[in-house]
């Protein structure tokens, strides 16, 4: 009987209370030591032929007959009142189907206090309407042709402007979002410096960052009667269709959400989109097929950020180097609109004994484009600055940088005082120290310069309830998983077969994953927070174990052999009551069209343990002196994410994030004009990603602790962490290089070359 | 390496449009005859004409490589290109890789190696490698980083994709 229970969850360093309906019975998680065919094994992805063939259809690949195809007017202006607009000569352009703006589409209300379409625009890229046409040629010379009459309203850029009293205003309750800073604090502040013996203070600086997926986000939408087919580059299918379900009025089951393939997303591709609405809206207007999907530019402008950040961080410790004070007080650019904070405070909360701490967060409004969730929201900030201040505090103490983090290190969760389930930080040290070769003192040099740094991670990834798949058998001995996730360039169809294939004892050519699409029913929350494997993974063991429960129960029957007696393995069945092992399609192939039919549930969080990974890297870089070029010339790498499923996309996920917290040390940064509030490089030709010249050698390996509290896999997450102390141990050692600190990422040529001067 | 644009035969300057205007596109070997608007791009032509959606548009201004496809053997971004500079042109797309539903070991390579996450920008990396071993079959690391420094990979992919090339290299060899 299903039981309804009250869990803790931690998603991307909040943490969550909420209900949830605990079903079936729990599973151990695999012995450490479990002989295993395919988890733990390099399989290669089962959807790579399809990817590397060109065959895989994304949301951006999507063509209906009759499809139309939407473009979007954005404001030219970082905030303004639509006094007007004319639409007529837009409409009239042969091939235009459709304007839609705020006079001809329902008030619909989306994030906070502001519309689909709003009157008020609040950043330059803000929606203001939309030509529906037969081709995009079409749409977009349409677009010139729409008159807005704009009333200029007063804007403001910068973050502590926007706090000052007389600022103008993005909202009539002002700038702040939830009119106060988010405050947390344990112990005794004062007491805690009152003890230090060294007491420093700094204020970082973090540059607002571009996701830059290589898929532009955008919708297809089809309306069959009063249903509604939404194909979506997106996160999370059942948010878009509850989103849309909701602000359309329409019942859950007439939106049907799919998501098949996906070009990247790293949290930008979390929650509902405006075009996605708006290509619903269009396609009931038209009774057509409407696909929108963004331009390079507007993905730069409008579908999020990784936030700039100002932290004022204050700590205080022993001489020994044990901490006693650490103070933050933060503050975050939102830009125009603000759904999910991220929690810069994150990591120092959580990464050090430390009894006296407080840290203050201002998520502050401003007239640029909004933020959204970028791989480890705040942690790659609020890691930044920590890691550098632990830096500087080892070297006021004369410490080994490592030898501080170690004195301060914790087998307790600070935030509540329960311990971790498991915690491999302290062997990722020893490991990644040993790998790298650190303290190797790099030699001194003359024009190229040298340095080594490291820094620590911390993050969830522990996955949660609820979370649904089954399993079926079928007649001809293969076997299909099905669930309501989706793949979005982690691996997650590949791990999820290769637990099946375990848990069955079928060979994984057998197996086939169903994921994508919301009309299969089976619920399962968002790919983000490094959560998917750790919340869907036990859910499909379950549904294996049952369904191969149900197979051992009508095989023993069949061929009359004890059901304890009898095992699977490659599909085979065999027991010493047999002559020779029976193939599973054998068993079934007289049953007619008997399916076997498991169902699986995710099982609660534990309540008495904090769930974790953790991390640590290690870089190596040149400084040329001369043209303030850095060159990251190695990361050592270990983390420990519990239990590795597959080692194969893992090391993809870890060399990947590596590589975006290269391009975020050292190059990446939206640039926005201060007269203007326009971004100046919203293109891939000056906002830099890495490209293939820049990649260091990267070495890693994991810790390999299955954590058995976790879930039934003993698995954790993997997709954020790697991402989290890159920049970090990046600027720990360019400091290290250069003898003097840079306080601000990225760690442009300029910035170095004026460090150098002084 | 991957940027080189087609350019216009200069001998002779034909006048195309208004309106759409017919062309013939040579793709995988198969002749297509499609009529364009003289502004539809290449890319476009593929993808929206053809139905040859392998080739992706990330960013349709030659700054990603993910529409790159050979034309005259010559890869291309295919964003860059009008349809109409390519008539009578032999275009290989990715579609055009895989025979008898047997993968092209430069795609078998990116599989075994890993050499994809999300996968958009794939199809473009492995049109750049093939054109790297068309021309020079046993490349250095060195020269797999230059055949792939136009084709940006935002998962990272990267390390895995210069694994997947030198791979390829060795499976072509064998091969032959
Ligand atoms: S789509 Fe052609 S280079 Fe980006
Ligand atoms: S695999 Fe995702 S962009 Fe390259």
């Amino acid at each position: 009987m299903p039981k309804v229970i009250k869990t803790k969850t931690e998603f991307e360093g909040r943490v969550l209370e909420e209900y949830v309906v605990v079903e079936g019975e729990g599973l151990t998680a695999w012995d450490a030591q479990a002989p295993l065919k395919f988890v733990g094994k390099k399989i290669p992805r089962i959807d790579g032929p399809e990817r590397a063939t060109g065959k895989a259809a994304y949301t951006f690949d999507v063509q209906l007959p009759g499809m139309l195809y939407g473009k979007i007017l954005r404001s030219p202006h970082p905030h303004a009142r639509i006094k007007n607009i004319n639409t007529q000569r837009a409409e009239t352009l042969p091939g235009v189907r459709a304007v839609l703006c705020y006079k001809n589409t329902p008030k619909i209300s989306f994030r906070r206090q502001t519309f689909i379409f709003d009157e008020i625009v609040r950043y330059v890229g803000d929606e203001v309407a939309c030509v529906i046409a037969d081709d995009e040629e079409i749409a977009q010379d349409a677009l010139e042709l729409i008159e807005v009459e704009y009333e200029i309203l007063p804007f403001v850029l910068d973050p502590e402007e926007a706090l000052q009293p007389n600022a103008p205003k993005l909202y009539p309750d002002g700038n702040l979002l939830g009119g106060q800073p988010e405050v947390y604090q344990r112990g005794n502040l004062e007491q805690g410096f009152a003890q230090a013996d060294v007491v420093i203070e700094r204020t970082f600086r973090t540059q607002c960052a571009l996701h830059n997926c290589m898929e532009p986000h955008g919708s297809v939408a089809l309306w069959e009667g009063d249903s509604l087919t939404v194909w979506d580059s997106t996160q999370h299918i059942f948010g878009v269709r509850e989103g849309l379900a909701r602000l359309l009025g329409l019942p859950l089951h007439k939106v049907r959400v799919i998501k098949k393939y996906m070009g990247g997303g790293f949290g930008s591709k979390n929650n509902l989109g405006k075009y996605t609405v708006i290509a619903a809206l269009a396609a009931r207007m038209t009774g057509r097929p409407v696909k929108i999907v963004l331009d390079r530019h507007e993905e730069n402008l409008a579908t999020g950020n990784r936030p700039a950040s100002i932290q004022r961080l204050k700590i205080g410790a022993k001489r020994d180097g044990a901490l006693t004070a650490l103070e933050l007080k933060a503050i975050i650019a939102a830009g125009a609109y603000c759904l999910w904070p991220p929690s810069v405070g994150g990591p120092a909360r959580e990464l050090y004994a430390c009894p006296n701490l407080k840290t203050e967060q201002y998520t502050v409004f401003t007239n640029t484009g909004p933020l959204s969730a970028f791989r480890a929201p705040g942690y790659v900030e609020g890691t930044f600055a920590l890691e550098s201040l632990m830096d500087e505090l080892a070297k006021e103490l004369g410490m080994d940088p490592l030898e501080l983090r170690l004195k301060n290190y914790t087998e307790i969760d600070q935030t509540t005082g329960r311990p971790y389930s498991t915690k491999g930080l302290r062997e990722a040290y020893e490991r990644g120290a040993k790998l790298f070769g650190w303290p190797r003192r790099p030699e001194p040099q003359g024009q190229l310069r040298r340095g080594v740094g490291m820094a620590s991670q911390i993050w969830s990834g522990n996955g949660m309830p609820p979370a649904y798949a089954l399993v079926k058998i079928n007649p001809d001995g293969t076997a299909t998983v099905i669930t309501g996730t989706q793949d979005i360039g982690t691996g997650t169809k590949t791990v999820l077969a290769q637990i099946a294939a375990e848990e069955l004892g079928f060979p994984i050519e057998k197996i086939s994953v169903e994921i994508g699409d919301t009309q299969m029913g089976l619920y399962a929350p968002l790919s983000a927070g490094s959560m998917t494997v750790a919340s869907v993974g036990p859910a499909v063991r379950m549904a294996a174990h049952e369904a191969r429960q149900q197979l051992l129960d009508v095989a023993a029957q069949v061929l009359e052999a004890p059901r304890e007696s009898l095992t699977i393995t490659d599909g085979l069945l065999s027991s010493p009551a047999l002559q020779k092992p029976v193939a599973v399609h054998e068993v079934l192939k007289n049953l007619e069209n008997f399916m076997i039919i498991g169902r699986g549930a995710r099982e609660p969080n534990p309540e008495d343990v904090t769930v974790n990974t953790f991390g640590a890297q290690f870089a190596e870089v040149t400084v040329d002196t001369e043209t303030g070029e850095v060159k990251v010339e190695r990361i050592v790498a270990v983390h420990d994410s519990g239990r590795v499923i597959n080692p194969l996309t893992l090391s993809s996920q870890i060399e990947g994030g590596i590589i975006q917290g290269l391009g975020y040390a050292l190059f990446e940064q939206r640039v926005v004009d201060r007269n203007t509030g326009v971004v100046v490089n919203d293109n891939l030709e000056n906002y830099k990603v890495p490209t293939a010249l820049d990649i260091p050698e990267i070495v890693f390996e994991m810790v390999e602790r299955p954590d058995p509290r976790a879930n039934n896999l003993g698995a954790k997450g993997v997709g954020e962490p790697p991402i989290i102390p890159t920049a970090a141990a990046i600027a720990n050692a360019v400091a290290d290089a250069l003898g003097v600190r840079i306080y601000e990422l990225p760690l442009t040529r300029e910035k170095i070359l004026k460090a150098l001067q002084h | 390496m991957a940027t080189e644009a087609v350019r216009p035969r200069r001998r002779k300057i034909t006048v195309r449009g208004p309106g759409k205007t017919l062309i013939k596109l040579i793709v995988n070997g198969e002749t297509h005859e499609v009529l364009v608007e003289p502004r539809r791009t290449l890319l476009d032509a593929l993808r929206k004409d053809l139905g040859l959606t392998g080739a992706k548009k990330a960013c349709d201004e030659g700054t990603c490589g993910a529409c790159t496809v050979l034309v005259d053997g010559k890869p291309i971004y295919a964003c860059m290109a009008l349809a109409i500079e390519c008539d009578g042109k032999s275009i290989e797309t990715i579609e055009g890789l895989a025979q008898n539903g047997k993968l092209h070991p430069i795609q078998q390579a990116f599989v075994e190696e890993d050499a994809l996450q999300c996968g958009f920008c794939t199809p473009g990396q492995i049109m750049s490698v093939k054109a790297l071993l068309d021309e020079n079959p046993t490349p250095t690391l060195e020269d797999v980083k230059r055949a792939v420094s136009g084709n940006l990979c935002r998962c990272g992919a990267y390390p895995k994709i210069f694994k997947a090339a030198l791979r390829a290299a060795k499976l072509l060899h064998q091969g032959s």
